[in-house]
């Protein structure tokens, strides 16, 4: 188990290696930051020296590791735009980020949940199947059409939800918050609805399948023959067994949760991570995007690692495999 | 095949069963998956013939009239023409436009799908024929490449290279090429233990042949069915990308970009200018997604009763 461990954690920090290399290679050798970072009417002695201040006469691989000295102190580069350090302009936005994912990851298991319950224990119901066609929409619809649609309809033909922002916030641990007010909570209801539906999709395949598969076990039929209600058989024998698997990978969908947030937060405007890093592209906000980039990699690269780790204590066929 | 003469020769029917005929008429025993080609091959043609389909050029700017901005659907513009999806703010005609940007929105769907493919499908064949430290470097990649969600790699990708329809295709290959070498590997890792790449290999074939002349054909069924769902998904995360600014440059809009255009408009209700594009663009992927469902019942043996 440790050396698998070890080994594994080795192949993590390698893959961050190779994500950095390519990230700076990306962003520094593609474009020139001297045509952005200098002003054009500098002459060609501030020009020099310009360059030799910011360390862009170097090699390449020397500047790869100046970046990653400063990277590893927690220094991204300051944003052109807002001129501050752009670990702290991200940081800054990842609460709203993630309390949009949290919140579409609570309202993808409202919803799925009992969806895949009901297609589960009736499935030949024109109900069912009517659940399961949508299931297939909310697979191959973009998001950010079915987000434009939920604005069409709600916020300006309904005039029911606000479209854009966050609304009012309430104070938490020192954070702002949207959920904890009624103003916030209209405010997050779409987008975190519209980053859901994939996740809603999901669900109700995993729950249906969970469902018809366990319907099928002994211990239903046994619990049945003690002459337990259907509603006890259902709510918490076959319930209990068929939420792990469900909560399991909507737990594992957070990357990707986040990831698909930046097609939310622009359609809505909602003010996290996402809408700063288009925004950043757009403007050419260098350190930014890498800053983004880099922390996002980081975090698909622990959170890779977390479930791998789990699974191998889950399965012990995993551990095997990689003995092997 | 119980007609056979005695000089061994098949008797030439009208209806022998063969391996393609029956993959036909089992294709259209569906109504839905019909339908769906049905509609797909008409939005195609659409695409193919949308300069002489288009009531107007909506590039052409000597066609083009701003007093006839944001008429609604159904109006008569300046020019005579009846704008049946209304016009934009420049005073496209939308129907036009979207005509011209389904070109775009397939160009960019089908042809990144098919390098992926091709890149794809050669690797994927090479680390299963290859096996060893060749496979596992290939397939450490593969599984690097999905373990990133594919809007992130595309949008890394982008924010390196810029807008343009050529680096949508090339961030679109690279995000895509992972899936067809996956699927090619499992199936010809299958296949190359079987007698016929056997017999290839004892009369000495070359390489090459043994790979692309006996091995690749028959790892096409599953390959076809993923190309079809990937030219879908190609196209969702062309628009998507669009949408966010990132893809196509404004003077080639596909339908992604006719959708941002309209965005800010919906807010005041004129919802025309987003809408009909977002039509065009989901009747194509429901389309696509319905042949490509069927295609893999049809094309795969374990779901055959």
């Amino acid at each position: 188990m440790t050396v698998y461990l070890l080994r594994r954690i080795l192949q993590s920090f390698m893959v961050l290696v190779a994500m950095s290399i390519i990230v700076f290679v990306g962003v520094y050798a593609v474009g020139d930051p001297v045509e952005i970072l200098i002003s054009p009417d500098a002459d060609q002695l501030e020009r020099e020296r310009a360059i030799r201040a910011l360390g862009l006469d170097l090699p390449l691989w020397e500047q790869y590791l100046v970046f990653v000295q400063r990277a590893l102190q927690g220094d991204l580069g300051r944003s052109f735009v807002f001129n501050e350090p752009a670990l702290q302009i991200i940081l800054q936005r990842m609460p709203a980020t993630l309390e949009l994912a949290f919140g579409s990851m609570f309202l993808s298991i409202l919803i799925g949940l009992p969806l895949g319950l009901y297609a589960g224990l009736k499935p030949d119901s024109v109900a069912s199947k009517t659940i399961m066609a949508g299931s297939i929409l909310g697979f191959s619809l973009p998001t950010f059409w079915v987000g434009l649609m939920l604005i069409m309809v709600f916020a300006v033909q309904l005039g029911w939800l606000p479209s854009t922002g966050r609304g009012e916030t309430a104070t938490l641990f020192g954070l702002q918050w949207s959920f904890l007010t009624a103003n916030g909570l209209a405010h997050i209801l779409m987008p975190a609805f519209n980053l859901a539906l994939f996740k809603i999709s999901l669900v109700i395949r995993l729950t249906r399948a969970g469902v018809r598969e366990t319907m099928l076990m002994d211990y239903v039929k046994f619990a049945r023959a003690k002459g337990l209600s259907q509603n006890r058989v259902i709510f918490v024998h076959v319930f209990k067994n068929i939420l792990i698997p469900v909560v399991t990978v909507v737990g594992l969908e957070l990357g990707s949760t986040i990831a698909f947030s930046v097609v939310t937060e622009s359609v809505f405007a909602w003010p996290g991570m996402g809408k700063l890093i288009i925004d950043s592209i757009n403007v050419l906000d260098r350190p930014v995007i890498v800053a983004y980039l880099m922390i996002i990699v980081l975090m698909f690269i622990v959170i890779n690692l977390v479930v791998d780790i789990l699974y191998s204590v889950l399965d012990p066929r995993v551990r095997l495999e990689a003995k092997a | 095949m119980s007609d056979v003469t005695a000089s061994g020769a098949p008797v030439a029917e009208p209806k022998v069963e063969t391996p393609f005929r029956r993959f036909v008429s089992e294709f259209f025993a569906s109504k839905t998956a019909t339908l769906g080609l049905v509609v797909f091959t008409i939005i195609a043609l659409l695409a193919i013939l949308a300069p002489w389909i288009a009531p107007q050029n909506p590039y052409d700017l000597a066609q083009l009239d701003i007093m006839d901005g944001r008429l609604e659907p159904g109006a008569v513009g300046g020019s005579g023409i009846t704008h049946w999806l209304g016009t934009d703010d420049q005073g496209r005609d939308m129907l036009s436009g979207i005509i011209y940007g389904l070109r775009i929105s397939l160009l960019v769907g089908a042809g990144s799908a098919l390098i992926a493919c091709l890149v794809g499908a050669s690797l994927g064949l090479l680390a299963a024929y290859a096996g060893g430290r060749t496979d596992s470097v290939i397939m450490r990649v593969v599984d690097l490449q999905l373990s990133f969600p594919t809007i992130l790699a595309a949008l890394m990708i982008l924010a390196f290279l810029g807008k343009g329809i050529l680096n949508v295709v090339i961030a679109l290959v690279i995000v895509e090429w992972a899936y067809y070498a996956r699927t090619v590997r499992g199936s010809a890792l299958v296949e190359r233990n079987k007698e016929y790449i056997e017999a290839a290999r004892c009369l000495a074939l070359p390489t090459r042949r043994i790979l692309f002349g006996h091995l690749f054909p028959n790892c096409l069924p599953p390959l076809i069915v993923v190309g079809t769902m990937q030219v879908a998904r190609a196209i969702a995360l062309e628009a998507t990308l669009s949408f966010l600014g990132l893809g196509v440059p404004i003077t080639e809009p596909s339908l992604g970009l006719l959708i941002a255009n309209g965005f800010e408009y919906m807010l005041s209700g004129k919802y025309w200018i987003s809408f009909y594009p977002g039509i065009a663009l989901l009747v194509t992927i429901v389309s696509i997604n319905l042949v490509g469902d069927h295609l893999r019942d049809v094309l795969n043996p374990r779901l055959k009763k």
